[in-house]
């Protein structure tokens, strides 16, 4: 028989992402990949240990904790670095915690913009990574089907996006002057439904965290909110119901909505995502900002 | 959505296979209304991002009453309040039969830059043109740089018949009018389709108001186009990207098919040492394979250990690509600052990375016209025949034959800035390099006796096979 070579979309997907790690494993002499324990990232670690199989990813996992993470995640995110032999970086705004900045008493944007976008640009400058990958997809928003896979950070580690480097083939330009950085993207080109797949034929962990279970919500402006620790304000404590709810990304515990649901396996997640009829940033509470929002989080340096 | 028994859906999602789309039209030529009614219309837009349209075309819409497809699209602030789409943005979307990445681009003459961008890695364009107006200029030029990248399927979307009633003369004379342009340019596979985006003529399902169109609606065509034997299974090359040395028995050599197949077993020579070796094993992450493809990403072992670094390529002995440091390409510049024909830029090219100095411009070309004509540098989205020479050999195959081999970019040394991209036609002979500078050795100078010369020319040759050139002086 005459094979035929020919790759299913999930495999050209992979074989694109992994000539994309290796490319930066190859050319930057200083790159982290950054991990945010989410359904994405879980996937591009996947992705970056098959790139160097048999042997160890020559780069570190770094996470931002804001100190808001739910408790799973943070679980999650130990046993897996352990148990597959990552260097795990661990990187907050400790200055800014220990003034008790969080999402209650500040509100979102200050939270996100100290605890995050701050936290991130402090950790990259003091361990002077040159590239640091990123688990975004074009497909989750609109201002991200613009950005390249290889995006040109200046010294301020800002985007510009009507300055962006051509990027043509799978020829990627990693040409950068002291100081700068290039943010990559290996799963540019991935939808949520490929993600789902992927994790489903690969078997890859995610946190327990976005199957459906009976847990404490409170309702706070219209979102679902799992009170993850003893943080949660006052007037909020006696109004706390078990539901069956699932998260479909996880973030900070008081931003991120669940939905109710009833999909407790991967197959009901994506039966329950191609007929249920809201994309998934909306329970993202960071997101009712403004149109624009991300767009300006993104110049700021937000990933 | 209907109701899906999910388990076989997903088994049979999983097999489908992906089709990257380029699309070009002007301002006008309601090409993001056309994309937005294939995502719409695929159903694959979520009832909140219908809800954010609304409200945004309250605010800028201009479609009147209908909903605005192409507010749908647009992400950047700036570009929405020009109401033009500025760069290349990336879409997704899927059917029952295949998926679909569509890098939409712009049509305005001074984002030439952004529609090569978006058309590096499609298999197929879509190019719009108003059914009003016809071919025009900007048609011309779309068509003249999807051939320049090689796209081997382009469909001419006649959009706006209901403009003109839906007339069969007016789409045949159009079509016909393009196809005689296209002729010359080498693509193998041009379909017309008079449609309405607006309308969703002929977009999804066949148009009532056109029943004289017989052919596939535009969407059909593209879950059917065979796009399987466009690339190169013919030339194994593999340019070896990163070495993979965990421990001291384990020596791989990581990276992505470039072209070809590569069997275990196969005997391999490496450039340019031009050491030989088997295939001991291809191993991947899922298991060791018997044979890989491109755009497979594996890591192969060989027999001997021989030394090989990035940059460097594994080839069949009896395949060898281009191996010089001369060569000409078609390039497109990139770069807001106009080329200094002086500067040593960097190349990459594959997994290669030389210095280049820009020999000579053959001419530059018109991209409306096609004319010829000469230039002493070049601007900001001119196209032109360049001649290079590069600081260490490449190994390359002219474009044509082998995207892969055949593409390069330019990178400013000083800005980093990517400055220009090219697609290489052939090699050049160092004889025919007039200008080029090369070292000199006076024999009788250096008092080497006459019988020696012969071991000397060899010699000469040898190093200029290797791209190497040094000139002989006798007397």
């Amino acid at each position: 028989m005459i094979p035929e070579y020919k790759l299913s979309h999930l495999r050209e997907l992979e074989a694109e992402s992994i000539h994309i790690i290796r490319e930066v494993a190859a050319e930057f002499e200083n790159p982290v990949m950054l991990y945010s324990i989410g359904k994405d990232s879980s996937v591009m670690v996947r992705l970056a240990e098959k790139a160097f199989y048999p042997g160890k990813v020559p780069f570190p996992l770094m996470h931002i904790d804001s100190k808001w993470k739910f408790k799973e995640m943070i679980e999650f995110r130990d046993k897996y670095a352990r148990e597959n032999h990552w260097d795990l970086i661990v990187e907050s705004n400790m200055k800014a915690f220990h003034e008790g900045v969080g999402p209650f008493t500040h509100g979102s944007k200050v939270h996100t913009d100290l605890m995050k976008t701050q936290a991130l640009l402090n950790a990259l400058d003091k361990y002077k990574f040159d590239a640091a990958f990123g688990g975004a997809r074009r497909d989750e928003e609109k201002s991200r089907a613009k950005e390249r896979i290889f995006s040109f950070r200046d010294k301020f580690h800002q985007w510009d996006p009507k300055n962006q480097r051509p990027e043509l083939w799978n020829i990627y330009n990693a040409r950068i002057h002291k100081g700068e950085s290039i943010r990559v993207f290996p799963l540019s080109n991935w939808t949520e439904l490929d993600i789902w797949q992927y994790i489903r034929m690969e078997n890859i962990p995610i946190v327990p965290l976005y199957f459906a279970k009976e847990r404490p919500v409170v309702e706070i402006d219209g979102n679902l909110i799992m009170p993850d620790d003893d943080r949660l304000p006052e007037q909020y404590r006696d109004k706390i119901q078990m539901k069956k709810v699932r998260f479909r990304t996880l973030g900070c515990w008081p931003l991120t909505g669940a939905v109710e649901s009833d999909a407790d396996t991967i197959e009901k997640i994506v039966e329950e995502m191609m007929t249920t009829t809201k994309s998934e940033r909306t329970t993202r509470v960071i997101d009712f900002d403004q149109d624009a929002s991300m767009e300006q989080k993104k110049r700021e340096g937000y990933f | 959505m209907e109701k899906l028994d999910i388990k076989a859906f997903l088994d049979q999602d999983e097999k489908k296979d992906l089709l990257r789309l380029l699309t070009a039209g002007s301002v006008d030529d309601g090409k993001s209304t056309l994309i937005g009614r294939l995502l719409f219309d695929s159903k694959k837009l979520y009832e909140d991002q219908l809800d954010a349209l609304e409200r945004d075309t309250k605010r800028y819409g201009n479609a009147g009453d209908n909903i605005d497809y192409a507010l749908l699209l647009d992400g950047l602030k700036a570009e929405r309040e020009q109401g033009i789409t500025i760069d290349v943005a990336y879409r997704y979307f899927s059917t029952n039969r295949r998926k679909f990445i569509i890098a939409d681009t712009p049509g305005h003459e001074q984002y030439t830059r952004n529609m090569i961008t978006g058309g590096s890695t499609a298999n197929l364009a879509v190019i719009l043109v108003d059914a009003r107006m016809g071919v025009i200029t900007q048609t011309r030029r779309h068509t003249f740089l999807v051939s320049l990248l090689g796209i081997k399927h382009v469909v001419l979307a006649v959009n706006k018949m209901d403009l003109v009633d839906y007339r069969e003369e007016v789409f045949s004379r159009i079509a016909e009018d393009y196809r005689q342009f296209a002729a010359p340019l080498d693509i193998p596979d041009i379909v017309c389709i008079p449609l309405s985006a607006l309308k969703g003529d002929n977009v999804v399902e066949h148009s009532e108001n056109m029943p004289w169109y017989t052919g596939k609606p535009l969407l059909e065509f593209l879950e059917t186009v065979h796009i399987g034997s466009d690339k190169n299974f013919e030339d194994f090359r593999y340019p070896v990207q990163y070495v993979l040395r965990p421990n001291l028995d384990f020596r791989g050599f990581s990276s992505t098919v470039a072209s070809g197949i590569i069997r275990k077993g196969d005997e391999v020579v490496a450039l340019p040492s031009m050491k030989r070796s088997r295939v001991k094993a291809i191993v991947t992450a899922d298991g060791d394979l018997d044979y890989a493809f491109p755009p497979q990403a594996v890591t192969l072992t060989l027999e001997d250990e021989i030394d090989i670094s990035r940059g460097e390529m594994l080839v069949h002995p009896d395949n060898l690509p281009m191996i010089s440091r001369t060569f000409e390409a078609m390039l497109v510049w990139m770069d807001e600052k106009r080329m200094d024909p002086e500067e040593r830029f960097f190349i990459k090219q594959t997994t290669n990375l030389s210095r280049v100095k820009i020999e000579k411009i053959r001419y530059k070309v018109n991209v409306n016209t096609m004319e010829q004509s000469p230039a002493e540098a070049l601007e900001l989205n001119e196209i032109a025949r360049v001649v290079f020479t590069t600081d260490k050999p490449l190994f390359f195959d002219p474009y044509k034959k082998n995207k892969s081999t055949g593409a390069f970019i330019l990178i400013d040394p000083i800005t980093n800035n990517t400055s220009a991209v090219g697609m290489i036609i052939d090699k050049v002979e160092m004889k025919d390099m007039q200008e080029l500078e090369v070292p000199e050795i006076h024999l009788s100078r250096l008092g080497i006796g006459e019988e020696h010369y012969e071991a000397i020319e060899r010699v000469i040759h040898d190093l200029d096979r290797q791209g190497i050139s040094v000139k002989l002086m006798k007397d």
